[in-house]
Order: C-alpha cells, then sequence, then structure tokens
C-alpha cells in the first residue's frame, strides 16, 4: 500500500462561474491523497487563483498550481487541457483525476487524446496496488463493479460527482503559479453564462444522504410541489424521473437515472415512480427505498425496502405531518 | 454542407443489461440490440436542417461489430444520405482511446464539416468521445448542447453545465454533441426503408483506416476486474389502509433514518 506514498497525483479543481471550487473538489482531493500525494490544479482569471488556492490546500492538497489566464473565461475546454498538459508536464503525475462533470469529461477527454494517456471514465473511486492506480465502476446501474488500470503511463480518471465521501486533511498553502503555453488548439467561443438562478438551500442531488424524488404521478408542476414539501421535511435533495422532467414538472438537472444522476443515498423515497429500468439504474443502489405507487405491480416496489400502494395525495401529507410531530 | 452523425447499437435499456464476467464487455446475446436513443435524437438534428437545407448531406457512422449493420441501417431508413460502418473483430476490446483514434481516421477519410454526436451513450456512459475526436481531428467542441443552431460556416447552441447556462459558438468544421432535451427521433416510414435499401452502405476495416488495432506501444485502459452484484430484493410492502404515511414514518424512525 505505501509502496509509493508520495506519488505526485494531479487533481484538476473546477470553478464555479462565481469563483469557488466546485462542491467535487473535496472528494477529488480526498481520493487523490488516498494514493498519493495531490498536486491540485487551479485555472482561473487573473488575480482569482489564490483564494481557489487557498480553498483547495483546505481541502487537502499538498500543492497547488496557479495558472492565470483570461482565456479559460473565453474559450471552451481547451485554456483548461493546456493548463492540465502544462501541469503534468511538471510533475510528471501517475494519474490525473477530473471530476465526471460536463466540463470535466471535455477538458480529460481532450487531455486524453492529446497525450496518449488512456482513460477511465465514471470512476467512484480510486486505489492503488503494487502495479499502480486504479479505477473503481459502478456499471449498469449498480449491477456490476469493475476495476480498470492503465497498461503502463499514467491514467487519466474522470471521477463520479458526489461518488467520494472522504475527506483529506487540511495541509498548509503551497501555491506556485503555472506557466502555461497556448497550444492554440481550435475552440469553441464561450459567449456568456448564466448562472443558475436557483435560489435553494436544499441539498445537491449529487451526493446526497437523502433524496426525494417525483414521477409522472404527481401529475401537474404544481402539485409537485408535495414532492418538495416531504424532501424539506427530511432534509432530502429532491429527483424527478425522466417523465417528470419531459412533462416540465421540474428542470433536468434534477432526473435520476440512466441519462440523468446516479444518486447513492442512505434514503431514496420514490413517489409516484413506476420504476422503469433506466430509473432505478440511477438510484437502486441506494441503502434504503421507500416507494409509495398506487398500482401494486410497479416495477419500484421490486427495489423498495418500504413499499406503499396508495394515493401519493394521501400518504405523503401524513407522512409530513408524521415528521413534524415527531419534531414538537 | 456534410454532417455526420455518430450512431452506436446498444443493449435495449428496457431489458437486463449483462457483462460477460469472462471479458467484461456487453453481452450482445442477453438482450435485444437498438439504435442508442441518444444517437436517434443526434440524427434528427441533421436530418431536420437537412429538411431545412437541401445541400446537406448526413451521413451515419458507427465502430460496431459486423452484426450491427441492420441496426445502423435504420438510420439510413430515418434519411441519412449514407453510412459508414467501421467493423473489424481486432477493435471488438477497443478502449477509448483506439475508439476515438479509429473513428478520428474514419470522419477524416469521409470528410466534413459537423459531426454531431450524443452526450452519453446508454450503455458505456463515457461521455468523453466527442472531446476526444475535437482533438484529434484538431476542431472546436461544443458539448451537451440542449438546443443547436447550425449555419453555413458556425454552429452554436446553449449548454446546461454545473452552477449555469452557457451560449456557444464555433466556427465549422467542429464536433459537437447534443443532450436528450433535444425532440425525439422521427420514424423510419415505409418510403424510408425502401430507399435505405439502395443507399450506400460502406463497411470498412482498421486497416482500411491506418490503424493497428494491437499496437502496444500506445497505452491502454484495461479491465482488471469484474464482479456481479447480487441483485436487489424487494422489502416490505403495504396496501395505504388511511394510515400509509404513519407506517413510512415508523420504518424511518426504526430504520434511524429520520
Ligand atoms: C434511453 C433512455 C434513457 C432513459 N433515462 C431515464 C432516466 O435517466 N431517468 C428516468 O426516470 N427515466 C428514464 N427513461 C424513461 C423511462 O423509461 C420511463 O419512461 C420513466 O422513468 C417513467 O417515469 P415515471 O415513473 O415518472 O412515469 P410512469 O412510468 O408514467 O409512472 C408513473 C407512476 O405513477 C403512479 N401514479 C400515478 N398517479 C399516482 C398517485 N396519485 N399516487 C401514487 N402513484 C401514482 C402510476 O401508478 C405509475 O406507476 C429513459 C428511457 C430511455 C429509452
Amino acid at each position: 500500500m505505501t509502496d509509493h506514498p508520495a506519488a505526485p497525483i494531479l487533481v484538476l479543481l473546477e470553478a464555479t462561474p462565481d469563483g469557488e471550487l466546485a462542491t467535487s473538489a473535496a472528494g477529488l482531493v480526498a481520493a487523490a491523497s488516498g494514493i498519493g500525494a495531490p498536486v491540485a490544479l487551479v485555472v482561473a482569471a487573473p488575480g482569482r487563483a489564490q483564494s481557489l488556492a487557498e480553498q483547495a490546500a483546505a481541502l487537502g492538497a499538498e500543492r497547488v498550481l496557479a495558472a492565470e489566464t483570461t482565456s479559460a473565461q473565453s474559450e471552451l475546454t481547451v485554456p483548461h487541457v493546456d493548463a492540465l498538459a502544462a501541469a503534468a508536464k511538471l510533475i510528471a503525475p501517475e494519474a490525473v483525476l477530473v471530476s465526471n462533470s460536463i466540463d470535466g469529461r471535455d477538458i480529460a477527454g481532450r487531455f486524453a487524446a492529446r497525450t496518449g494517456a488512456p482513460i477511465a471514465v465514471d470512476a467512484v473511486g480510486v486505489s492503488r496496488d503494487d502495479e499502480g492506480v486504479l479505477a473503481h465502476h459502478s456499471v449498469h446501474g449498480g449491477a456490476y463493479n469493475v476495476v480498470s488500470a492503465a497498461t503502463f503511463g499514467p491514467l487519466v480518471v474522470t471521477v463520479r460527482q458526489g461518488a467520494i465521501d472522504a475527506r483529506a486533511e487540511a495541509r498548509p498553502v503551497a501555491t506556485e503559479s503555472l506557466e502555461v503555453p497556448a497550444s492554440g488548439a481550435a475552440s469553441a467561443t464561450i459567449e456568456s453564462v448564466e448562472p443558475v438562478t436557483e435560489t435553494s438551500s436544499r441539498p445537491e442531488l449529487r451526493g446526497a444522504k437523502r433524496v426525494v424524488s417525483g414521477g409522472r404521478g404527481l401529475g401537474s408542476a404544481e402539485k409537485f410541489a408535495l414532492v418538495e414539501e416531504l424532501a424539506d421535511a427530511l432534509g432530502a435533495a429532491v429527483g424527478a424521473s425522466r417523465a417528470a422532467v419531459d412533462a416540465g414538472y421540474i428542470q433536468a438537472n434534477h432526473q435520476v437515472g440512466q441519462t440523468g444522476v446516479s444518486v447513492s443515498p442512505q434514503l431514496y423515497v420514490a413517489l409516484g415512480i413506476s420504476g422503469a429500468i433506466q430509473h432505478k439504474a440511477g438510484m437502486q443502489t441506494a441503502k434504503n427505498i421507500v416507494a409509495v405507487n398506487k398500482d401494486p405491480d410497479a416495477p419500484i416496489f421490486e427495489v423498495a425496502d418500504f413499499g406503499v400502494v396508495g394515493d401519493v395525495f394521501a400518504v405523503v401529507p401524513q407522512l409530513i405531518s408524521a415528521l413534524a410531530e415527531r419534531k414538537r | 454542407m456534410k454532417i455526420i452523425v455518430l450512431v452506436k447499437e446498444v443493449p435495449d435499456t428496457y431489458g437486463e443489461r449483462k457483462l460477460d464476467l469472462e471479458t467484461g464487455l456487453a453481452d450482445r446475446a442477453a438482450s435485444e440490440p437498438v439504435l442508442d436513443e441518444i444517437g436517434e435524437r443526434a440524427l434528427e438534428v441533421a436530418l431536420a436542417h437537412a429538411d431545412a437545407h437541401a445541400d446537406t448531406e448526413v451521413v451515419v457512422m458507427s465502430m460496431a461489430p459486423e452484426s450491427a449493420a441492420t441496426t445502423i441501417r435504420k438510420g439510413l431508413a430515418m434519411g441519412a444520405g449514407s453510412a459508414v460502418h467501421i467493423a473489424d473483430p481486432g477493435l471488438a476490446a477497443a478502449d477509448l482511446g483506439l475508439t476515438a483514434r479509429t473513428l478520428a481516421a474514419a470522419i477524416r477519410r469521409t470528410g466534413f464539416d459537423l459531426v454531431i454526436t450524443g452526450n452519453l451513450s446508454t450503455d458505456g456512459s463515457g461521455g468523453v468521445i466527442p472531446a476526444m475526436l475535437a482533438e484529434l481531428l484538431e476542431v472546436p467542441n461544443a458539448t451537451a448542447l440542449t438546443s443547436v443552431e447550425i449555419t453555413d460556416g458556425s454552429v452554436s447552441g446553449t449548454r446546461d453545465v454545473d452552477g449555469g447556462t452557457m451560449r456557444v459558438s464555433a466556427p465549422l468544421p467542429a464536433v459537437v454533441s447534443i443532450t436528450e432535451a433535444l425532440p425525439d427521433a422521427r420514424f423510419p416510414n415505409f418510403k424510408g426503408i425502401m430507399a435505405a435499401k439502395k443507399k450506400p452502405f460502406e463497411t470498412v476495416s482498421a486497416a482500411d483506416l491506418g490503424i493497428e488495432p494491437e499496437d502496444l506501444s500506445a497505452a491502454w485502459s484495461i479491465m482488471t476486474a469484474i464482479a456481479e452484484k447480487p441483485p436487489r430484493t424487494a422489502g416490505t410492502k403495504i396496501t395505504d389502509e388511511g394510515d400509509g404515511g404513519t407506517r413510512i414514518a415508523e420504518f424511518l424512525i426504526e430504520n434511524r433514518l429520520v
């Protein structure tokens, strides 16, 4: 295990539009510190990197490479890839960890193609053995656990958001500014970014400990509020089936399933969701599943630890008052 | 304008999907193969553009075993003008790197102004191929688009990223990927199915593309272990008799979930 305790692991930490580290950062640094020495790369507008570097150190980065550039605000993907390539050249990492976010995937993909490094995607964990770094994957909705590795050279790994619960200990800030030669690779132009207006105090769906999801059975966007009410009573994040998203009850980033978010919470409550295989693919690794559906044959009951055959509009309000009762 | 749409044959997600525990590859016999829905939506974007712009050429391309030809042909029946099928037993165990190199070589050979793909396949869920292709083809990438506008010289659209909505644009040639926010694809009609039989369908091997599948000088990503998890079993199921909500509350309390 401790054969190469100091092997550098390069971690790209993404920043949000308002200049904070993305929530994926803590898990990425922790994952890296489990297999080597985490070296974080932050890419920011001039004058903005130091604050990100401090946040990265607080999350456990041993070293922070800071690339300051104006192009990351105006060009998609390529400035980050150029920075990642410069950082990899500098530290010769044993693995490169990137968030499996939309932007992270693009950066990791272009970087792997540019450097010829093998890439392992959507890992839920990393470890190491005598031969090097291993990426762990949960495939087909958690039906299979698969482990992958590089035949040689550094492995690029995209890590599923919210999959790493571990946290590393804070370290003193050690920032180095990184010189990034521009590759000149063609890139798309970012014309504008509008931060999401969702002003919610609810937990983020990815990585949430509790999730309450609603499906087509809720019947309308107005009535979908019941899902949110129960979520608030439980301190849970709000999820949805694709049918609920398609019907406009809630925004697409709440979709759980095959083509939405994969969650693995302590508690998953499915309301008015039939339990199509593509929905189950995103939630069946939850520790406890509770389902309410008026159809006794709904497939969701096949995976539910506690199922109630009934009308959500009768069962859920009663549950909410029972929970409120208990709090008093 | 020449648009290449990448499509993929995948196990039907409505069925139980299996992996071969020896090779880690999809067990293609275990479930009905279908054209991946997201690839159909990508094709719809191209076909909708072609409907409005007569000088548009739409090519469907896929790297898949020989047996996938029928599935790829569906793309022709939907309205694509021609198909390129990269079929080579040597590519069966290709990792993402080899897949991207092979597709990039085929795309170069066919020629393109725009490549459209789905954002994530429903089997691999990798989502990195579009960006890898853009790098190898030396063109811009604009991925995970929830709306797409194509003009003679550019492509632009909206993408939902973490924390915001972004407007992006790129000059052509370019690679874009789309999400399932884009419309469902049209169904092939009888006329389309008949016409598909006469459309060019090219099958190429790795060698035709100058690709050496067993090139050990390249680093590979390999599977080192695979395990099947036992399926989840059903727990208690009750019928609401006016106490359903209370019973859930009890379950949550008993299991220390509240
Ligand atoms: C390629 C592909 C990818 C997909 N990806 C996803 C994905 O990521 N996530 C996803 O969720 N789906 C996905 N789907 C869609 C999936 O197949 C289902 O169509 C979808 O999950 C159904 O959503 P639903 O359960 O809300 O709706 P329905 O299947 O219509 O079920 C509604 C349920 O509500 C119940 N109900 C109605 N009224 C009440 C009431 N008053 N009280 C209690 N119960 C009630 C009904 O009995 C029914 O079981 C995908 C499909 C494909 C082909």
